[in-house]
């Protein structure tokens, strides 16, 4: 199979323009006729659903939700990114396109990471026009804030709760098309196949989440926008509900997953506290612009903070070490996810972690808060205010800045992270592998996209912060509505699909088939045991460092495991009834699968880039050794069964615009 | 800690019941759904049929969760979902009491998961701008004053939970409606089609069935976000001011 990512010829910054002037259309009267399948109804989903229903295709839009509100996108903090250049300092498109190629550490392809910083000033526009209601400075104009691994101001916020914003923006746009009869939603319906007629995908088997009932839906194309799988590790900051069986159905149909192993590890999570733990807790990465990343000096002191006899606040300055900003003095606090994750981790394997795990580091904002609290003296005119007096007012301004955050953190740990530095430390976040895509953000099965974190197009093998709520709202906003075009514009001939069809009913049976083996287990274990079992596997081999030795192991263990798994696994009641315990046994089955998946690619990945970490690749300083002589590719996996070994398919990544460097924050 | 739970259960074997369980080793620093998660996994390990909840993001964002604890929606703690209530706030020996919302306009799906679809549709009555992609100006060509801004965030950040509801004596959906009436009739953006927006979600609302507002402010009381029932006033002005003149223009 030769993979084609079919990026437009012509110099970088003309491809998509050139495109967008050159693809195909679909006429209006033709739109009419076409459906649409689109399957998730986060910032991708329901910003692609509402867009191509404006455009006036039939739109089916699906959520396992009860609501297209409550998507994971809703729990994205941060900001977004854009290339607006509002502060006037120094950014660019191509600045933009370049950091994100950076920042990925030159495993992305460059038109699209081109095109989706093309299109993000457009985005800010479309949710401002929304009433998304972005930070503002005093004179009413938006205000921006810095995120790890740029230099510059441009990201956009609400709060900490940007992501929040923007879905409630795409959600009611999705709503208003549901109004006008352009989309028609599906609540409480789960995608569990998608069903190829001829080679081309042409529907989804769903199952109604109320009543059980397997449905069967046609249409002319199918858009995956399901999220990523970072619940494969079991704790993530991922909502609960978070899979990739969606995902990995299109991949047992024939799709190929580019680069599983790329999976984000997020550096500033609050730490695991117990084994009942269902999930992790992320802090914002705009923290970091304020707060200090520190560990004692001396492994007595780590010590003595674990056990309770000490605290952050007995440990003088000068016994600190602030980690990044002493291995990376240009970037400081501010260094990319990967790295500062990697850090963290460094710190704590050297006996330094502070929590009573061993696993946490500090994030300190007191000299933000005595900063912020001068200036405020300052600017009130106040020349003799004491220290008292300066640390109420810079409370106040981190309160204003991340109030949210600390009183989410306060909730958590019961600590106050005013006075007290918080605690975190790394944790599984956001999955940049994904199904392959295209330049039109189609699988190499023709009619089916996929858009989001579901795909793997733009973020190498690092995203930035705030580029996930960039890349979803582009692909649904300004890409899909385009590229899709490309595909539809051959079908308008093309009928309407009878769901009688026996491929619908193939598939049907197939699906059946799998529900009725896990019920019929009847073992001993609940689904839940396996999935902790799962992630307990994945951490440990195939987290933030991983050797070839543990991923031959990791492989073993979790082969066995599911071999237990469709022995022993015990799923209560029926099918045809509201069944939860049966929704999470079907995703963790299929976590089993692509679990293996990410093992086998970080295997064949014998480099370190971006958030995959062998520890066999690494240079002196314990920093990343890429290598770009036999690993300058995309590693796209065609699956043929759990027998059989999955085959890898290659797609050079070609770099004429950017010199091809070590990854440097130093 | 140990603890005594009465959970309303309803679907399969029951009709609608509170259901007793103990739980015998619960850690404090627990969330509220872990708990509940180890009360399932023992009811698994019995081959019995575990409590129904909703939940999903766990951080107090997504608004799935939704349940009365000893009658206060997501518990007695103040601005705090249930997913981000932690067992340090309850004692040993509790008796934890835990029904779903109650509300005409959200029935029970099965034990402590309602249908909440009536919020939906009051959204597409008309809780959106009409903006089609693509049709924007820039984002800077309307300054907008950042106290009104903040404002109009204050309202936004409901998370469509529907506790206003179960806390409401009427069920009623007025502090739902008001915030996102709100939100959007606060913003230059919004101010177009406010009049159209307030009538018809207001319709819809009452189309559902959500009772009536009589100022018991409760909503705002067990608001997790702590949206203020300013936005009711808010909505009542919109809304009448909305009753004068005539669609047509003359």
């Amino acid at each position: 199979m030769i993979l084609d990512g079919k990026i437009p010829a012509g110099p970088l910054e003309e491809k998509w323009t050139h495109y967008r002037s050159t693809v195909p259309l679909v006429a209006p009267n033709n739109k009419r006729r076409i459906d649409i399948i689109v399957v998730g109804t986060g910032l991708a989903g329901a910003s692609a659903a509402a867009s191509l229903g404006e455009l006036g295709y039939n739109v089916k839009a699906f959520t396992f939700h009860d609501s297209p509100r409550r998507a994971h996108s809703i729990a994205a903090q941060g900001g977004i990114n854009a290339a607006k250049n509002y502060r006037n300092d120094g950014d660019s498109v191509y600045r933009l396109f370049y950091d994100t190629i950076k920042g990925g550490d030159y495993r992305a392809r460059e038109g699209n990471v081109y095109r989706l910083a093309e299109v993000s000033a457009d985005i800010i526009d479309q949710a401002v026009a929304q009433g998304v209601p972005f930070a503002r400075e005093y004179g009413g104009l938006l205000e921006n804030r810095s995120f790890g691994g740029v230099q510059v101001s441009r990201t956009f916020y609400a709060r900490g709760q940007t992501g929040q914003q923007l879905l409630l923006g795409a959600y009611q746009a999705l709503s208003r098309q549901v109004s006008l009869g352009a989309v028609e939603l599906y609540n409480r319906h789960e995608m569990l196949d998608v069903v190829v007629v001829d080679g081309k995908a042409r529907g989804i088997i769903a199952r109604n989440l109320l009543t059980g009932k397997l449905e069967r839906h046609a249409a002319h194309c199918v858009v995956l926008a399901t999220g990523g799988y970072g619940n494969v590790f079991y704790l993530s900051t991922n909502a609960m509900m978070c899979n990739v069986s969606a995902a990995w159905r299109a991949v047992r149909r024939g799709a190929l997953m580019a680069n599983p192993c790329f999976t984000q590890i997020h550096p500033t999570c609050i730490p695991q506290s117990g084994d009942y733990q269902s999930k992790l807790t992320l802090m914002s990465e705009s923290l970091r612009n304020d707060g200090r990343v520190w560990v004692p000096k001396k492994q007595e002191d780590a010590k003595a903070i674990r056990e309770g006899r000490k605290t952050a606040l007995d440990i003088a300055e000068d016994d600190r070490d602030y980690f990044l900003e002493r291995r990376y003095p240009a970037f400081g606090n501010l260094v990319p996810r990967d790295v500062a994750s990697r850090a963290a981790k460094i710190a704590c394997d050297e006996g330094l972690g502070v929590a009573p795990t061993g696993l946490a580091v500090f994030m300190d904002f007191s000299a933000a808060i005595q900063r912020y609290g001068q200036s405020k003296a300052h600017n009130a005119g106040m020349h003799d205010a004491d220290k008292a007096a300066i640390t109420e007012l810079g409370e106040k301004v981190v309160e204003e800045k991340y109030g949210n955050l600390f009183e989410m953190y306060e909730k958590i740990t019961g600590e106050n992270p005013y006075k007290m530095p918080m605690k975190i430390y790394p944790a599984v976040h956001y999955t940049m592998g994904g199904l392959w895509v295209d330049y039109n953000l189609e699988t190499n099965i023709p009619g089916l996209f996929a858009i989001g974190e579901c795909n793997f197009s733009d973020h190498g093998a690092n995203r930035l912060g705030a580029s996930a709520l960039m890349q979803g709202l582009a692909d649904g906003y300004f890409v899909l509505p385009y590229t899709i075009g490309a595909f539809l514009s051959n079908e308008i001939r093309t009928p309407k699909f009878d769901p009688a069809r026996e491929e619908f009913a193939k598939a049907e049976a197939d699906t059946q088939t799998r529900i009725n083996t896990l019920l019929g287990i009847k073992g001993n274990q609940s689904v839940e045991s396996f999935h902790r079992r799962l992630g307990h596997i994945m951490w440990t081999y195939c987290g933030m460092a991983r050797t070839a030795e543990g991923l031959n192991q990791a492989r073993t263990m979790l082969r066995e495991l599911r071999d237990e798994f469709y022995k022993d696994v015990f799923v209560p009641g029926a099918n045809e009834e509201y069944n939860p315990e049966l929704e999470k046994a079907l995703r963790v089955a299929d976590f089993l699968e692509q679990g293996e998946l990410m093992i086998l690619d970080a295997l064949n990945r014998n480099e370190s880039c971006g958030g995959h970490f062998r520890e066999e690749y690494q240079d002196e300083g314990g920093e990343a050794k890429r290598d770009d002589q036999n690993y300058r590719y995309v590693a796209a996996w065609e699956y043929t069964g759990w027998e059989n070994e999955p085959v890898l398919h290659k797609e050079q990544l070609e770099f004429e615009n950017v010199e091809l460097k070590t990854r440097s924050y130093k | 800690m140990k603890l005594t739970l009465k959970i309303w259960r309803q679907g399969g074997k029951y009709k609608g019941e509170l259901v007793t369980y103990q739980l015998n080793d619960v850690n404090p620093h627990m969330s509220f759904l872990e708990m509940l998660d180890v009360l399932n996994e023992e009811l698994i390990a019995k081959k019995e049929s575990p409590v129904a909840f909703e939940h999903d993001c766990r951080e107090g964002i997504c608004g799935t969760c939704s349940m009365v604890i000893n009658g206060y929606p997501h518990g007695p703690q103040a601005k705090t979902t249930t997913c981000q209530l932690h067992m340090r706030h309850f004692k040993d020996g509790d008796t934890i009491v835990i029904e779903p919302f109650r509300a005409r306009a959200f029935p029970v799906v099965r034990d402590l998961v309602v249908d909440r679809g009536a919020f939906d549709r009051i959204i597409q009555a008309g809780g959106y701008i009409s903006v089609n992609t693509g049709q924007a100006q820039d984002a800077n060509s309307t300054p907008i004053e950042k106290d009104l801004s903040a404002h109009a965030f204050d309202a936004a950040e409901c998370i469509g939970c529907g506790a206003c509801v179960a806390a409401c004596p009427n069920a009623s959906a007025m502090l739902f409606v008001s915030a996102k009436v709100s939100h959007l009739a606060l913003l230059p953006q919004g101010k177009p089609e406010a009049a159209r927006r307030v009538q018809n979600m207001v319709k819809q609302m009452d189309a559902e069935g959500f009772g009536m507002c009589s100022n018991v402010t409760a909503c705002e009381a067990e608001c997790p976000k702590g949206i203020s029932v300013t936005n009711i006033a808010r909505l009542n002005r919109e809304f009448i001011s909305s009753e004068f003149g005539s669609e047509t223009q003359v």
